[in-house]
């Protein structure tokens, strides 16, 4: 009981650091917020006077945050290395504890963007939910696949050159099964439909981020503990 | 700390062969000092010793209490300095000092933190942002950190990098202090820490 208690205060210690570090400098903020706004911008412009169908609202709101999500999540296990401090945190803590802490930035720093984009898409977009609670349950269940799946490719390519293009590359057929179920139940939602429609959808990315999770906490300490390219 | 033992390390990166076939062994209150010029492996040692690289072949053995401990029981046990090993910049040096503390499981409070930061001649700079140090500054920070947790095993690669005199008697006095609580192992060209040594282990050049 005692070393899951440690575990789990490791862990949020990791979380907090990053918080703490990403609230003096935004980086990560900066570029994913950045990103999502002008998409969105862009796609309002260009798509907006169409009127388009609820359907396609859901597919290009996941379109956004997935790539908003591209453009900034890896930067928690690049900037570790980029600043050599990712040794020390080796020594210190133990991989899994690394992974949540890191998993648990990941998840917030998605939901802050969610924040600031929600509202943009209501107002740009003209999007209008028929039921929320479907809404925001496939947000958020969509919001814990993508963290832990980028959150271990993060740390797969930070090790890697050309961490950006890898990270999208090798992100993205992981995350489409999550991608098809998070459009569909966001979209069913959206139209309004009752929660027993929607619950496949959801169950299919509660089943994924278990899976996922499940997954990257088994592989995390082979990827993290294993530098090769540091002599 | 009883006993380090290194048993037939190898390291290559590819068809580059950095050392073969390293053997050595430290007890308890003894320093063992890995010399060699630049590129020789002494960096590379020291982090296959501390578990953060591989070797190629053979195997680093840390003995507590007559018992072979696990390569996470050997981390936990693990203090690192190193030039290339940093601490977090954006954080102040006692933000530094928590974070090392909770990740590893131990309650920190502001007079340790204090005491700690006065060990290595940091009194008062506690809540200064890391990025704002000099080197000199942020080696001494970094002893802070590696001694925490009281390590059994103390790794310096180039301990005196970066410090004036006042730094380095302060590194003297840390690795006299070390030998009475475990093991030290540092890398150096420096023929003043070379003499610290009870073992020392020359590496060669590569052709």
């Amino acid at each position: 009981m005692r070393t899951v208690r440690l575990w789990c205060a490791a862990a949020w210690a990791i979380c907090a650091k990053d918080l703490r570090t990403e609230f003096r400098t935004r980086y990560a903020l900066s570029a994913i917020g950045l990103f999502a706004v002008t998409t969105l911008t862009v796609i309002s412009f260009s798509l907006g006077p169409l009127g388009l169908e609820r359907d396609l609202l859901g597919a290009l709101l996941w379109v956004v945050l997935f790539f908003s999500a591209m453009a900034g999540l890896s930067r928690t296990f690049v900037h570790e290395e980029e600043a050599h401090t990712a040794p020390a945190l080796r020594l210190a803590a133990s991989p899994g504890a690394v992974y949540m802490g890191k998993f648990l930035f990941n998840l917030l720093l998605l939901l802050a963007l969610e924040a600031v984009v929600l509202p943009l898409f209501v107002v740009l977009m003209g999007l209008e939910v028929g039921h929320p609670g479907a809404f925001f349950l496939a947000l958020a269940l969509g919001d814990l696949g993508l963290s832990g799946v980028t959150t271990v490719v993060a740390a797969m390519v930070a090790q890697a050159g050309a961490r950006s293009a890898l990270f999208t590359v090798l992100s993205f057929p992981l995350l489409l099964p999550l991608l098809v179920s998070s459009i569909e139940g966001t979209r069913l939602a959206l139209e309004g439909k009752d929660i027993g429609t929607v619950w496949p959808s959801l169950q299919v990315l509660l089943a994924y981020a278990v899976a996922m999770i499940t997954a990257a906490l088994l592989l995390f300490p082979l990827i993290w503990a294993s530098p090769t390219r540091s002599r | 700390m009883d006993r380090l033992e290194l048993q037939g390390l190898s390291k290559r990166y590819g068809r580059l062969r950095v050392f073969q076939g390293l053997t050595a062994e430290v007890r308890s209150g003894q320093v063992l000092v890995v010399a060699g010029p630049n590129g020789s492996g002494k960096s590379t040692l020291l982090r296959i010793i501390a578990g953060l690289t591989h070797p190629t072949a053979g195997q680093v053995c840390l003995f507590r209490d007559g018992r072979l401990l696990s390569p996470e029981e050997r981390r936990r046990q693990t203090g690192l300095v190193a030039v290339d090993v940093a601490l977090y910049g954006e954080l102040t040096a006692w933000e530094n000092l928590s974070f090392f503390a909770r990740v590893r499981g131990l309650g920190l409070s502001p007079e340790e933190g204090e005491a700690l930061l006065a060990g290595v001649g940091l009194a008062g700079r506690g809540d200064d942002l890391v990025q704002n140090y000099s080197s000199g500054m942020r080696q001494r920070l970094k002893y802070a950190c590696a001694l925490l947790h009281r390590p059994g095993l103390l790794l310096l690669d180039e301990p005196g990098a970066n410090l004036d005199e006042a730094g380095r008697a302060i590194v003297e006095a840390i690795i006299a202090r070390q030998r009475q609580n475990g093991l030290v192992v540092l890398a150096t060209n420096d023929p003043r820490e070379v003499a610290f040594g009870d073992v020392v282990l020359h590496l060669g050049a590569r052709p």
